[in-house]
């Protein structure tokens, strides 16, 4: 089988992907309390519509979407509202949240729950479910998924491209998803294919999922669904969307552009699993897989974890730590943020906790740029991360951005090349929201 | 707990850094430096320690200057190991002393702190360190030493070959043949290879270089990009025209014999493929390589000096910001097309 990528740059981290779970106990327990921010997406803030003391129940909604790029948020678990207050998210950005204290009937937990038909519902109502549900991108991005299923008027759409390279280090969870869940994501494509009519429908993964594609494939034929499992080779950042796309398709977007501009719609496999419990269950986006690993984790493990439950608890319920960790991630280690205390709460974005020792860190002193060229070999986007580090630091922003500093994705792989240990992303980062700011003072 | 270190994003890291590459570089020289130890006598050991002592002292004068802090980067080390491995075995009077001191602080104090230390400069210091001594002391840097004994000679095979060209007009096949003929100490490839020849203390023993440099290879420190373009540009060049100056004609020079000899294996392997003074990407290390081969050839054969390894490799290193202008990597999402369907 002839494997596809993208065809410049990209590095080969250690996979460290030890699937462990198990699939009759694949729920985390429920948190205590959760802690839910009101703000888990791009975009405006939802409106909290709950007040401190007030009951409620599993699936209601506590924050409502301001605008239309804006999600809605729902309660996770049932219980009272003890405090609304702010939390620190995972990005380090704080949001205020709802603090529940779970209590009461859980109407849905451990029932089978009904199937609703949705064949004959127009697509604009699909949309509004999707909506109401506050689905937004599960690989991280979380933008609005309504947001990007509404095209643009007289738009045909090509290629409706599904995310589940999973390229990160220790991730497991989309994994896991695709093998316990194939039939219902099969139907999650059946929706998206009546909404947005594409003319293919292709799910991209790494090889290391071979069996989880292969599942895939064999549900798609028992659902008579004409979609495509598209193997990529074992590289990252694979799950990047420009070079997931590349990969797939063969062409490049453009610049600045969006997928559409290539007749690419591109969602993440977890995103495809809400859309079939929103439409099919009727249930808003309250849960999600999430692996929590790392070498300080004495039983790492993928699980079923409702949104607000803090990473401490997920962690407690791992066997806690075996090793003091040096660092603990929410999403990806190439890609993730590290968090300074373990009451952050599992969001919406939140693909894994990690946490590493210091031995899986491998931090090292920063010296001045060797000048070896690592780091361009690792840059998928085709930059000369060396060069823009040392513009940026000499304030030629101007030049910078002439250089491409905008078309830097903040995958990593430079960093991670990089032996005199400069922390390039940090700097593009820096570099580009001053120039942000600047524009928006003009 | 809840000392949790917040960084910005990768957290990941492939482990290696400044310090594994420099200290894996003297690393894999050390045996070959060790056997110059063995083959030229304390004499040698002495020059590579003062090389090596004055480049420290160098970088440590500056860190107390410019307050920083690179002693144990490993860099300057690396540099006055390959400064003492660039000398010659011994030399007249104080001039072992002198020598190799000139040599590493030039290195350090011009070539490399000049231009802002580590990574900021344009050509390899230690290159630059050896080509200063050659000019300002050449007699001190032209004496050589016969291997396993104390006896003193005028000449490196190399060097041999070169001045027994001049003005000859006998039937030598090639250079052994002609050394054969000119000189009572006759060579083998076999003593080449293994390095019972005249030279530079530590480029003698091709063998113990090659482990070396695969050790590097191995480590991913050192790049093919560079190494295989200079070799196979070297000996296709040597091949095609070195026969001439044997009267044996085109395609016909001794390929073995010069890539054996005159610290070509140290060069192609530990001086060209610096990170610092080689090109930023695949394509511009190609370009490099392929410059730095017929370089050394051209001087090798026609010019004054007879290895022709140093010069090459400092002209290719001013040469470098103009191959990494040209050799940009190309970006993403810049084709009108939108790219080729594969
Ligand atoms: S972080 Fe930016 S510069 Fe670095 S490799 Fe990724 S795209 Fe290139
Ligand atoms: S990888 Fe690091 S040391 Fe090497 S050229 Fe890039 S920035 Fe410089």
């Amino acid at each position: 089988m002839k494997l596809k990528s993208f065809p410049k740059g990209g590095i080969h981290p250690p996979h460290r992907k030890n699937r462990v779970y198990s699939s009759d106990d694949l729920n985390a327990s429920l948190p205590k309390i959760a802690v839910i921010p009101l703000s888990q997406h791009i975009g405006a803030p939802a409106k909290c519509v709950v007040n401190v003391g007030d009951i409620v129940k599993e699936d209601d909604l506590l924050g409502e979407a301001t605008g239309f790029v804006s999600s809605n948020i729902h309660a996770s678990v049932p219980g009272e509202v003890i405090e609304i207050k702010d939390q620190f998210l995972p990005s380090g950005r704080v949001s205020k949240a709802v603090v529940i204290e779970t209590k009461g009937e859980f109407s849905r937990l451990g029932k089978d729950l009904d199937k609703y038909t949705w064949e004959d519902l127009s697509n604009a109502e699909l949309i509004q479910i999707v909506k109401d549900a506050g689905i937004v991108g599960m690989g991280g991005a979380t933008f609005p998924t309504h947001v990007k299923l509404t095209l643009p008027d007289n738009v045909k759409l090509k290629h409706l491209i599904i995310n589940a390279a999973e390229c990160e280090p220790y991730l497991t969870s989309d994994h896991v998803l695709m093998l316990e869940c194939s039939n219902e994501i099969t139907e999650g494509l059946k929706i998206l294919k009546k909404i947005l009519d594409p003319e293919y429908i292709q799910v991209g993964m790494e090889i290391n999922k071979e069996d989880a594609g292969d599942k895939l494939t064999e549900s798609f034929k028992l659902a008579n669904l004409d979609a495509s499992v598209v193997f990529l080779k074992n590289k990252y950042p694979q799950g990047a969307e420009k070079n997931l796309v590349r990969a797939i398709i063969g062409k490049e977007i453009p610049s600045g552009k969006l997928p559409i501009s290539v007749g690419v719609i591109n969602l993440n496999i977890s995103t495809v699993y809400a859309i079939y419990e929103a439409v099919v269950l009727h249930r808003p986006l309250v849960e999600r897989f999430i692996t929590i690993g790392g070498g300080a984790v004495k039983n790492p493990g993928v699980y079923r974890v409702r949104i607000g439950t803090s990473a401490r608890a997920l962690i407690e319920e791992c066997g806690g730590f075996n090793e003091e960790p040096v660092k603990v991630i929410f999403g990806g280690p190439m890609m993730g943020f590290t968090v300074f205390d373990l009451d952050v709460p599992v969001t919406k974005g939140t693909s894994g906790i990690i946490a590493l020792t210091a031995k899986e860190v491998k931090s090292a002193n920063t010296t001045n740029c060797l000048k070896c060229g690592r780091c361009i070999d690792g840059c998928p986007m085709g930059l000369v991360p060396s060069r823009l580090y040392k513009l940026i630091d000499h304030h030629q922003l101007d030049e910078a951005i002439k250089s491409g500093l905008n078309d830097c994705v903040e995958c990593g792989s430079c960093a991670y090349n990089c032996p005199a240990h400069l922390f390039l992303v940090q700097k593009f980062r820096a570099g580009k929201s001053i120039e942000r700011r600047s524009k928006g003072a003009k | 707990m809840d000392k949790l270190k917040v960084s910005s994003s990768p957290q990941f890291h492939n482990g290696d850094s400044t310090f594994s590459v420099m200290w894996s570089v003297s690393l894999a020289l050390l045996p070959s430096t060790i056997w110059g130890f063995i083959v030229f006598g304390l004499s040698s050991l002495w020059i590579v320690v003062v090389s090596i002592l004055s480049a420290l002292c160098g970088e440590y004068i500056l860190n107390k200057i410019y307050k920083k802090n690179t002693l144990n980067d490993g860099s300057a080390f690396l540099t006055g190991l390959l400064i003492g491995m660039n000398m010659p075995p011994m030399m007249n009077g104080f001039a072992w002393l002198y020598v190799p001191i000139g040599a590493s602080f030039f290195a350090i104090f011009i070539v490399k702190w000049a231009f802002g230390g580590l990574g900021n400069n344009w050509m390899n210091p230690a290159l630059g360190g050896r080509v200063f001594v050659f000019f300002s002391w050449t007699k001190h840097m032209t004496l050589w030493k016969v291997p396993m004994t104390d006896a003193v000679t005028g000449a490196t095979p190399l060097g041999a070959v070169k001045s027994g060209l001049l003005g000859y007009s006998g039937s030598a096949s090639g250079p052994l043949d002609l050394l054969n003929e000119v000189s009572k100490d006759s060579v083998s490839y076999l003593d080449l290879f293994l390095g019972k020849i005249g030279g530079s203390i530590g480029e003698v023993s091709a063998l113990l270089l090659l482990i070396g440099a695969i050790f590097l290879i191995i480590k991913k420190i050192i790049r093919w990009e560079i190494y295989v373009p200079y070799l196979v540009v070297f000996a296709v060049f040597i091949w095609i025209f070195d026969g001439n100056r044997f009267g044996s004609g085109y395609f016909s020079g001794d390929v073995l014999f010069h890539i054996l000899s005159g610290g070509l294996i140290l060069g192609v392997f530990f001086m060209a493929t610096d990170m610092v003074t080689s090109p930023l990407t695949s394509k511009g290390m190609i370009i490099y390589g392929t410059g730095c081969g017929f370089l050394t050839f051209l001087f090798r054969i026609y010019g004054a000096n007879p290895e022709g390894v140093s010069l090459a490799i400092i002209v290719m290193n001013i040469i470098v910001p103009l191959i990494n202008r040209y050799t940009k990597p190309r970006l993403f999402g810049y084709v009108s097309d939108g790219g080729s369907n594969e």
